[in-house]
């Protein structure tokens, strides 16, 4: 008999709560499969804010630390300059890292840190059950935006790959998507390639993936991936923002 | 022995130093933007890191991820700053992470002033952020004292596992005197808590959140031992003259050193006055303080505020029948010598 297919060594067995269909599952288990491949589990250090993010905890098997909404790039700064040899990444939500937590991402960004970021855009604040976050796209319900997002009155939603490819400190940044199978796996090589440039010391390499909420967009798993594709992909473009230079399109 | 002439914030740097701190990031701001200036500059000398932050509050969180790494850290602020990271302070104590927080109190409310003041004693002894938990305070009354206390700070907050803050103000900050540097110290206990990879043994996770029923109120408990030990172990304080005074002025900080002359004017002159200084505002020393008033017939409570340790003041004479008076300063006034003196005299 020969094995095929196991759970990463870099999960916990744990029985994860996340909603069915939500991205956070697939997203975590991603990068514990590349955390595996590259045979980092015992260097890794996770920083995982407030938000669904923080639960997993629960279900990574190495190194992780709470932080403070929005914090986590200030926390992370801190570890990876202290522990150069370590691999240091913070996991988080739109409203942890486009709303609260902005300016620690956009000086985390500047001053070059040598972290990588996962970006997870599900365009609604998850863990407080469905309010509009500053990924909401324009008319998307929420449960503060009971007629959906009106720019002129909500205002309008952050792009946050094309704000941070403006700065020099961030070596690599692009933005995938868990709509299908091709995007799966094509997130898979982003988060990769963001842990790739960590170890040759580059600066910040940041992932922003669109993902799921089910729950909150009150659609089922499988309409949800339906509107990643078709609205989400719209207004947020997969594509690759910056490339490290030496490595190829 | 190395002696040297310093400011507050070099002299509690030094210490910091001294202490192994090897981590600090801050963010300008009067009275105390001499620390992160002297800081910049010995960081690199010894190795250590040194981070201007975006903000007060990405200070505390990079003193946190320090903290979780297991290295010596902290940051120093001054009181808008101080309001800032209370969120972070909050979840170092929830987590358990030690780290030392200097505040150069300076007046309030708002942007208030950039002179000395004791305006956030409540702030500092209450715990300040959100949640049940509290924090050690050390209020130092000069160069020296600073220099030692942040030492000390560092101990205390290994020893815990809990932020500890080092109560300044605009005075201590900016007044130079001679200061004994410590030697360093070399030997640390091991810290099997930290996050720092988990090769050659289980992962570490570090958190304050408790979703479970039940589990969060345990974990309430737990730091509520840890700080009922404190309160026990970790008290101190200065008395001059207390034990055959029916008359005790209780001050802390520069302020109990202004008022130290007052007092000793005062007992020249025939007054039977003491002086009781905390040198620990929390744990505050209820008991202590209790014992030498307890047959005084008058307390004089003197801060640069509009009276909050003045509360702790009525808690420990609760057993007392004295008349407790209060004389204040607030928004950045300091009182001077014969101020104090007069006030004594008066009541
Ligand atoms: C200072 C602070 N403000 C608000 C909250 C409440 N809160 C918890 S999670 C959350 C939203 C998280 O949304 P997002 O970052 O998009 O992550 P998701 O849960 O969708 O994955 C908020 C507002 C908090 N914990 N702390």
């Amino acid at each position: 008999m020969k094995i095929i297919y196991q759970r990463p060594e870099s999960l916990t067995p744990a029985t994860n709560t996340y909603c069915p269909g939500c991205g956070h599952g697939i997203i975590q288990k991603l990068i514990a499969e590349v955390i595996d491949e590259l045979e980092l589990r015992t260097k890794t250090i996770a920083i995982a804010p407030v938000g669904c993010a923080v639960l997993s905890y629960n279900y990574f098997n190495f190194d992780v630390t709470e932080a403070a909404h929005g914090r986590a790039p200030a926390v992370a700064t801190a570890i990876k300059r202290l522990l150069p040899n370590r691999i240091v990444f913070t996991y988080q939500g739109d409203g942890d890292l486009a709303a609260i937590g902005t300016a620690e991402i956009i000086h985390a960004a500047a001053r070059g840190e040598n972290i990588s970021v996962f970006f997870v855009n599900n365009a609604v604040y998850g863990m407080t059950k469905g309010q509009m976050a500053p990924t909401t796209i324009p008319g998307q319900k929420t449960t503060t935006t009971i007629n959906g997002r009106i720019p002129e009155i909500h205002g309008y939603p952050l792009r946050i790959c094309e704000l941070l490819s403006s700065l020099d400190g961030v070596v690599y940044l692009e933005r995938t998507t868990t709509s299908d199978i091709s995007g799966i796996l094509s997130t898979k090589k982003a988060i990769k390639k963001a842990f790739l440039q960590q170890m040759e010391n580059k600066g910040m390499s940041f992932v922003e993936i669109l993902a799921t909420c089910p729950t909150n967009w009150k659609k089922n798993p499988l309409e949800s991936m339906k509107w990643v594709k078709e609205v989400m992909e719209k207004y947020y473009p997969v594509k690759v923002y910056k490339n490290p230079s030496g490595t190829e399109k | 022995m190395k002696i040297k002439l310093l400011n507050g914030c070099e002299a509690s740097a030094e210490g910091a130093i001294s202490a192994g701190c090897k981590f600090y990031a801050g963010y300008p701001i009067t009275p105390q933007n001499r620390y992160p200036e002297y800081m910049s500059e010995r960081m690199e000398e010894i190795g250590g890191i040194f981070i201007q932050a975006e903000s007060e509050t990405s200070s505390i969180n990079m003193v946190f991820g320090a903290a979780a790494a297991g290295f010596r850290s902290m940051t120093s602020s001054s009181s808008p700053g101080i309001s800032l990271m209370q969120e972070g302070i909050s979840y170092l104590s929830g987590c358990e992470l030690p780290a030392v927080i200097v505040n150069m109190n300076r007046g309030g409310p708002g942007l208030g002033d950039v002179t000395p003041s004791q305006a956030d004693y409540f702030q500092s002894t209450r715990g300040g952020g959100h949640g049940d938990y509290r924090t050690i305070v050390l209020a130092p009354w000069s160069c020296q004292e600073i220099h030692d206390y942040t030492y000390l700070a560092f101990d205390l907050a290994d020893r815990y596992r809990n932020p500890t803050l080092v109560l300044g103000d605009g005075l201590i900050a900016q007044m130079y005197e001679t200061v004994r540097i410590k030697p360093q110290k070399r030997r640390f206990a091991k810290k099997p808590w930290a996050i720092n990879g988990c090769s050659g043994r289980k992962p570490n996770s570090l958190k304050s959140l408790f979703l479970t029923p039940g589990v969060l109120e345990a974990h309430n408990w737990k730091l509520a031992s840890k700080f009922a030990k404190i309160e026990k172990r970790e008290i101190r304080f200065e008395q001059y003259w207390c034990s055959d005074s029916s008359y005790i002025l209780v001050s802390y900080g520069t302020c109990a050193r202004i008022a130290k002359e007052a007092v000793q004017r005062a007992r020249e002159e025939g007054i039977d006055i003491g002086l009781f200084r905390p040198i620990t505002l929390w744990p505050f020393p209820y008991a202590q303080l209790g014992e030498y008033i307890k047959n005084a017939k008058k307390i004089l409570v003197v801060e640069m505020n509009l009276g909050q340790m003045i509360d702790d003041v009525k808690i420990a004479a609760a057993n007392s029948s004295a008349r407790i008076f209060f004389y204040g300063r607030p928004g950045g006034g300091i009182p001077d010598p014969d101020e104090i003196y007069r006030e004594i005299k008066k009541k």
